[in-house]
């Protein structure tokens, strides 16, 4: 007689994967149209007859707004959701109300400029102010005035608190979804991730299988990294000709200012040039004097020690930054991956029985620096045909999925502007430079002229430690570093950026804090317990003789460590933020499948605990 | 034979303990800033009675579980859907703040008149259920009030474990001061239970439980009545939460009996 726990299955209508801007566009447009306004649904469930078709969203993290980020967006999708949209009921929401661009200069002598950035530290230094150029116009492709700043964990608990107030949709938090429930190329539902298991997912004490939620359509909206969109392009591959191989890590903080600074709310900067040229910077000020900030450390940056938090240090200490943020109070801090290919990362947008949505469907615009706002579209696009077949009693095929969903986004701006973005970023495969002369090409002549380039998967970039610092540092030194370093446990980018001249951060224990600290102040990570690691390994051994390690050398919470003893690093999802970095930054590829990487990021429980980020 | 209970746990919410609080001065006295927008959790104490609730219930065939919550509503909806996940109960909702600037006394007769209202409750078999303590409301008054309105004399306070003998008879350990317990038997219902910490851990998340629980709990939210929480005569002098003093600094090769001696010199201030 088997002992085993039996597997729960459920029959709802609709099951979502994911609730971040992309589900919450759908939701709140799919629940505004499910009753007539007789008071009548406008179809029968069929998981509950009698009722209107059932809604149910699973959400990983233990609330609905944990989503890390601050946003800049001309939120053209969003305001047509919600036309009277008063950002005042919406902590740290504001319109955007000066916007710049900023040349930042090398104050430190430590940063690899190539020669033209040189020159333009020389040429430009006399307008500088504080060692920053201020750009005397925005080009229109990045403009985003007239627009809003948010946190998206605000935005989200407000949309969700509308969204549950309607009593149309159920919104689950603290459930992490493993995988979808596939019959041949169709979807079927979901399964729950397994809880009562060891970290290596062995069933222990309380074993509970995750229940299978069987659905007639399966939304994904569980963005770059998430396990349902994983498993599809696994299972599916992608449209010939399209690939996932740009990403890029955000890691940002939100900061209480010094009572005296003068940044009005809604001013944006962006910035280039600094801390390295290849990493962008950001900043949004709330009201209330509290800022969103942070850098993103793009795949083309070529460095196999990428540490993002301690760049993000130096670069919040670039004098022209530095002079208003000198005094703030680090309130919360955290990271997330971008998935930077745009339209060329476009996944099948549906098949029988599931529709994608979001950043993972490709929507994020990589020229304009904009994605939020394209999710929240693509999610608007998906909830009236889901409307529409519903009411014409209509079953979720590909057939008409096509002809409803992915025909309208074909239609829209978002697919008109990724069209327009699609290889804006090509030139960035053969350096900085003509990366930005590419995205200056293809911004100014709407797409027409484009510097060709042809992208490579992250881990055929990487280049090794050797390489990368060819001329900076002897071989035999970095060994002596490297041994250094694994006799002491810690990694090696610090030792490394210590050694070509980035100076020590001094910590002050309120904004400039350790990375742990970092990770205890205002974005704890909550991991539940009886789940299994969501970050493994696909071949450990291969990680043995793995000499870059960027997995922990790009570690956004320090949750993947040396490993003492040798061989493959460890993991502690006790710090892990899910951003996503160590699989695609791994400089190995998976030896069953090349196109990705040797780290496996599959769906797990917890993350990040904080709204405001 | 078993024994049957209708057990009414009274639980609020309270903010996320890992989130940053800020009061703030309100039309109506102090509030919590972005209240409605911080993510909020059931209170930690109540929620080791909801478990120990469910468990005695699951034990003892044809009891019920009611979870009494007084919250704003809009909150309570998003809690109740990670809550209802861990153990079935049936939701009675008062619609007010939680925020923890509440009087005592008042917010005991918004429970007890919600208790009353409930359809179906037999007290004859209520044990009535709650925090010891809370994690906003700290006075560990509430729940001896809503005893007495309930006309409940049979009280215990501090509570890890009960023990429900064949005839009815219920054996409370109580913790008293020293780390020790105080063992007590009563004969049976009507009883208060002011919970510790318990013995059960936090249920795992159960999907179908939460849909079930869901079906019923809607409706509860939909139509939950807003409670007055006006009368008060209570005045705050002033307002503040603890604040957390991080020092960083940066020391190297110090011996771990330096760092302990400094730690120590450092929590003697």
């Amino acid at each position: 007689m088997s002992d085993e726990t039996p597997r729960a299955e459920m029959e709802t209508d609709i099951v979502c994967v994911g609730f971040g801007p992309a589900a919450g566009g759908f939701l709140t447009t799919l629940t505004r149209g499910l009753m007539n306004e007789d008071g009548t649904p406008v179809a029968e469930s069929k998981a509950m007859p009698g009722m209107p078709p059932q809604v149910i969203c699973y959400e990983r993290a233990d609330d609905i707004g944990f989503g890390v980020s601050g946003v800049v967006t001309k939120g053209r999708a969003i305001k047509a959701s919600f036309p009277d949209l008063d950002l005042s009921q919406i902590p740290m929401a504001h319109e955007v109300t000066n916007e710049k661009i900023l040349f930042l200069k090398d104050p430190v002598g430590a940063s690899r400029r190539p020669g033209l950035f040189k020159l333009a530290d020389t040429v430009l230094g006399k307008w500088m102010e504080d060692d920053a150029y201020e750009l005397p116009y925005v080009p229109a492709f990045l403009e985003k005035h007239p627009g809003m700043i948010f946190s998206i964990g605000q935005l989200n608990q407000w949309v969700g608190g509308n969204l549950m107030g309607t009593g149309m949709a159920q919104i689950w938090p603290g459930s992490p979804v493993a995988e979808p429930l596939m019959e041949g190329e169709a979807v079927k539902g979901v399964r729950m991730v397994d809880q009562g298991v060891e970290k290596d997912g062995t069933p222990g004490a309380g074993f509970m299988p995750g229940m299978d939620m069987k659905a007639a359509l399966t939304v994904v909206a569980d963005g770059p990294v998430g396990p349902v969109g994983q498993h599809l392009d696994r299972e599916l591959g992608l449209p010939e000709g399209n690939h996932q191989r740009e990403w890029a890590v955000g890691m940002k903080c939100v900061v209480d200012l010094p009572e005296d600074c003068d940044w009005e709310p809604g001013t944006v900067l962006h910035t280039i040039g600094y801390p390295e040229p290849e990493i962008f910077g950001f900043l949004y000020v709330y009201p209330g004097n509290v800022a969103s900030l942070g850098i993103f450390v793009p795949s083309w940056f070529d460095s196999p020690v990428r540490t993002a938090y301690r760049y993000m240090q130096h670069w919040m200490m670039h004098p022209y930054l530095w002079k208003r943020l000198q005094g703030g109070t680090m309130r919360s801090w955290g990271a997330k991956s971008l998935q930077e290919s745009g339209k060329r990362g476009e996944p099948f947008l549906c098949g029988d029985g599931f529709a994608r949505i979001g950043e993972g469907s490709g929507s994020t615009n990589v020229l304009t620096g904009s994605g939020v706002d394209e999710a929240w579209a693509t999610g608007v696009q998906l909830g009236e045909s889901v409307l529409e077949l519903l009411k014409d009693g209509k079953a979720f095929s590909k057939e008409n999925l096509e002809a409803t969903y992915v025909a309208k986004r074909r239609a829209s701006w978002v697919e008109e502007e990724a069209k327009v973005a699609e290889k804006s970023r090509d030139g960035f495969t053969k350096g900085v430079i003509p990366g930005f002369m590419g995205m200056g090409l293809t911004g100014l002549t709407k797409g027409l002229i484009n510097m060709p380039g042809k992208a490579l998967k992250p881990q055929d970039r990487i280049p090794t430690v050797e390489e990368y610092y060819k001329g900076y540092i002897q071989e035999g030194e970095i060994q002596k570093i490297r041994t250094e370093c694994a006799k002491n446990g810690v990694s090696l980018h610090d030792a490394l950026m210590d050694r070509v001249g980035w100076p020590e951060i001094p910590l002050d224990g309120t904004l400039l804090v350790s990375h742990q600290d970092a990770l205890l102040m205002g974005g704890k990570v909550q991991a539940n317990p009886g789940y299994a690691d969501h970050v493994t390994f696909a071949d450990p051994d291969f990680c043995k003789g793995c000499r870059e390690k960027v997995c922990i050398e790009a570690c956004s919470g320090q949750a993947i460590y040396t490993n003492p003893e040798g061989g493959t690093p460890l993991f502690d999802r006790e710090k892990c933020v899910h951003c996503g970095a160590c699989m695609w930054n791994c400089s190995k590829s998976n030896p069953r499948d090349n196109e990705r990487t040797n780290v496996k990021f599959r769906g797990g429980s917890g993350g990040l605990h904080s709204a405001e980020n | 034979m078993g024994n049957e209970f209708h057990i009414v746990v009274c639980g609020s919410i309270v903010p996320d303990p890992l989130q940053t609080l800020a009061p703030q001065d309100g039309p109506n006295g102090p509030i919590l800033q972005n209240e409605m927008m911080l993510p909020a959790v059931l209170d930690p104490w109540a929620g080791h009675a909801l478990y120990e609730a469910a468990d005695l219930a699951a034990k003892n065939p044809g009891s019920q579980v009611w979870l009494v919550s007084l919250g704003p509503k809009a909150k309570l909806q998003q809690v109740m859907m990670a809550v209802s996940q861990k153990a079935p109960f049936q939701l009675v909702v008062a619609d007010g703040s939680s925020s923890g600037f509440e009087d005592s006394y008042e917010t005991a007769k918004v429970l007890s008149d919600t208790i009353d209202g409930i359809a179906g409750l037999d007290k004859s078999k209520l044990l009535l259920f709650g925090g010891w303590q809370s994690a906003s409301r700290g006075s560990g008054a509430v729940m001896q009030m809503v005893g007495e309105m309930q006309g409940v004399s049979e009280q215990f306070q501090g509570v890890d474990k009960i023990t429900v003998g064949d005839d009815g008879a219920i054996e409370v350990l109580e913790r008293v001061e020293g780390g020790s317990y105080q063992k007590s038997v009563v004969d049976g219902a009507p009883a208060v239970m002011g919970w510790a910490t318990g013995e059960l851990p936090e249920p795992p998340n159960n999907p179908q439980i939460g849909m079930q629980n869901m079906q019923k709990n809607m409706p509860a939210l939909q139509q939950a009545k807003p409670a007055d929480l006006s009368g008060s005569s209570l005045s705050f002098a002033s307002v503040e939460v603890p604040q957390q003093r991080r020092e960083t600094r940066i020391v190297k090769d110090a011996s771990v009996d330096e760092m302990a001696q400094e730690i120590v010199e450092w929590i003697k201030g």
